[in-house]
């Protein structure tokens, strides 16, 4: 068997010292920025690539990747004692999470999740493993024509992650592309948008654009708000569920996994969209719907078995074809980069210790999770008495020496300042930013790949739609944005009758 | 009832437009070339060119549909905290990493409803201590810790 003997090459990489360290480095950072809420692992990744520099690769994805599945397992002890989502991801989880909490049930809630969540790890583990081979195989047969359209698909993929309006979001997607072509061109020389500036002749770093936007504008808006926190519980007893309980959420689990599983996979997809599709699926399915919102087990089950496996299985497009799906997986295309690895479908084939290696160490990870989540929940719930005023500050100093490391540079500190008064624009005209670090990565790449296809085609556009590849992703595309629009169409019609009876 | 009826959408409109003028403005120097023999300018028009038209849609809709206002509670934390970023910023360099941080901190937490002076201050020598450990000796960071012109041996 393939697969076991890749597995096996993976557990080898994965279980040296250093790697199982660096792994539960990441997981342990992860847990912790799950928990706090205020914080996410788009800014803390970013906080923390320039000291991967000094890491071997495969320990530096290794620990970046635990940073972002292990969050998921924080944010939901976060969700379930404070009712307060501890990661966006873990929204749902606080609905029913929470209300079991008040119900004297938080310890059997916190279980759920984190047995929910190690299933859905372990069999998203073994997903990664076995589809990221074939499609990587696939992916090698792509020419700058299918790339181009794979990257439209990717993009507008995205958009239905994002909230609110598709027309704003694509927009963010185009203002991401014009971001990221600042700097040298590749092909001619020339400087684009530097203004003579000899720190825009490289562009923009990722990390600031990333900061800004995610980090500085987050803390902008939540002290905008007057904090309110309270801890339900301070003593988490009756971790153990019964066997009438397990039976009862196991289903959920599963169903979630396979949801999240799935969604996860889908550009565009992640943690977020797989809790939230869980959610109303365990409703719906429910035999009796009216006890979710009253401390449902499933309603805990089916969103953090999700969540997770959304998380672990996002991996795929990045590895096997190079595209990122969601933010946070942009910021590992950086981290590839910084160690001058193109992400792609040659990563398997060039350093299959690294691709093995990472996937191996999702699994490892997930255990050290389970340890890290129940036994040593009274860490985690006195970490949520630290009041944001303390809190925001460091994180505030981090980001900055985390910026400044990056080049030791003063200018890009300057920069993200300026990134984060856009970031904070963005959230009062409510522009999701997401889509527009995507687009940021993605922009030289598409421009490359747009410029290819058409020098090969001599500038024939139909280029994109007589290759059977190229044209079946842009039809996917197509149709994708069609799906989003209609709705959208009918109810501006809608509002427009409204006014008009009124 | 005034024109602009939805002013997220408005401001959103006007804010995309703005880029791509900026775009095709700051850009119309840079040689287009072909669709086949495309030059550097190519991709960078073709962007702002979209940006503007989605921009004026944008600016359409929102006289056109109606939305909720654009709320500022308070224009502190935005002012506050960047200040606080680029004072790093500035003196990270010519006063060294300690007094960098301090100041960061104590600006920084004056943004908070609840700030208090002895705490802020407490919690910036401490942060001091840590960074100057993980950062300054631990990682080998290239910044000066103390401020140079009191002499580093």
């Amino acid at each position: 068997m393939d697969l076991l003997s890749n597995l096996a090459l993976g557990l080898g990489v994965a279980f040296t010292f250093q790697n199982l360290f660096y792994c539960f480095v990441g997981v342990l950072l992860g847990t912790l920025i799950g928990v706090l809420p205020g914080i996410g692992p788009v800014p803390t990744i970013a906080m923390l690539l320039p000291i991967t520099y000094a890491l071997p690769p495969v320990s530096a994805l290794i620990m970046l990747a635990g940073i972002y599945y292990g969050a998921q397992y924080g944010g939901s002890t976060t969700a379930i004692l404070v009712n307060l989502p501890g990661e966006s991801s873990s929204v749902v989880t606080c609905i029913d999470g929470y209300q079991m909490a008040r119900r004297g049930k938080a310890g059997k809630a916190l279980s759920v999740a984190a047995l929910g969540s190690f299933i859905a790890g372990t069999f998203a583990t073994l997903v990664v493993a076995a589809f990221a081979p074939p499609l990587a195989e696939f992916a090698l047969k792509f020419g700058p024509a299918e790339y181009f359209s794979l990257m439209v698909l990717g993009l507008l993929a995205a958009v239905v992650l994002a909230s609110g309006s598709l027309l704003k979001a694509i927009a963010m997607i185009v203002l991401g592309l014009l971001l990221g072509i600042i700097g040298t061109d590749v092909n001619s020389g020339l400087q684009r948008f530097s203004f003579g500036v000899a720190e825009l002749s490289d562009g923009i770093g990722f990390v600031v654009v990333a900061m800004g936007l995610f980090g500085f504008a987050e803390i902008i808006v939540n002290l905008e708000q007057k904090e309110h926190r309270e801890v339900f519980t301070d003593n988490v007893s009756g971790l153990w569920l019964k066997w009438s309980e397990f039976k009862e959420a196991l289903p959920a689990i599963l169903r979630g996994t396979g949801i999240g599983s799935v969604l996860g996979i889908l550009p565009g997809g992640g943690a977020m969209l797989s809790a939230f599709a869980a959610y109303t699926l365990e409703k719906k399915i429910a035999k009796d719907p009216s006890r979710f919102g009253k401390g449902a087990i499933q309603g805990v089950a089916g969103p953090e078995s999700a969540n997770n496996a959304g998380a672990q299985t996002s991996f795929i497009p990045l590895l096997t074809l190079g595209i990122p799906p969601n933010a946070v997986m942009a910021l590992m295309v950086g981290a590839m980069t910084i160690h001058s690895i193109q992400p792609g479908p040659q990563v398997m084939t060039s350093n299959p210790q690294l691709f093995w290696g990472l996937i191996a160490s999702m699994w490892i990870g997930n255990v050290m999770l389970v340890v890290l989540n129940l036994p040593m929940i009274g860490i985690w719930v006195k970490l949520l008495k630290v009041p944001y005023r303390l809190l925001y500050p460091a994180i505030l100093l981090f980001c900055c020496i985390g910026v400044y490391s990056l080049q030791n540079n003063v200018f890009d500190v300057l920069m993200t300042a300026l990134f984060g008064v856009l970031g904070w624009v963005f959230v009062k005209l409510e522009c999701e930013p997401a889509p527009l670090l995507l687009g940021f990565i993605l922009g030289p790449l598409m421009e490359e790949n747009l410029r290819r296809a058409l020098l090969l085609s001599r500038g024939d556009p139909t280029v994109f739609f007589t290759r059977p590849l190229s044209l079946g992703m842009l039809v996917a595309a197509g149709l994708l944005l069609l799906i989003i629009v209609l709705p959208a169409v009918r109810k501006t019609r809608e509002e427009a009758f409204h006014e008009e009876a009124a | 009832m005034s024109l602009i009826r939805n002013p997220k959408d408005f401001g959103s409109g006007c804010l995309f437009a703005g880029f791509g003028l900026a775009a095709v403005i700051l850009g119309a120097s840079y040689p287009v070339g072909t669709a086949a023999r495309m030059g550097p300018g190519y991709f960078p028009r073709a962007l702002g060119l979209i940006l503007i038209a989605m921009g004026a849609v944008l600016i359409l809709k929102s006289l056109r549909t109606t939305g909720p206002a654009i709320t500022i509670p308070t224009l502190k934390p935005v002012f506050v905290v960047l200040a606080s970023v680029v004072v790093f910023g500035l003196a990270v360099i010519p006063l060294g990493l300690v007094l960098a941080t301090i100041l960061l901190i104590v600006v920084s937490s004056t943004a908070s409803h609840e700030f208090r002076w002895k705490e802020a201050l407490v919690a910036s020598v401490v942060l001091a201590a840590f960074v100057v450990a993980a950062f300054g000796y631990g990682l080998n960071l290239q910044l000066p810790i103390l401020p140079p012109f009191l002499g580093r041996s």
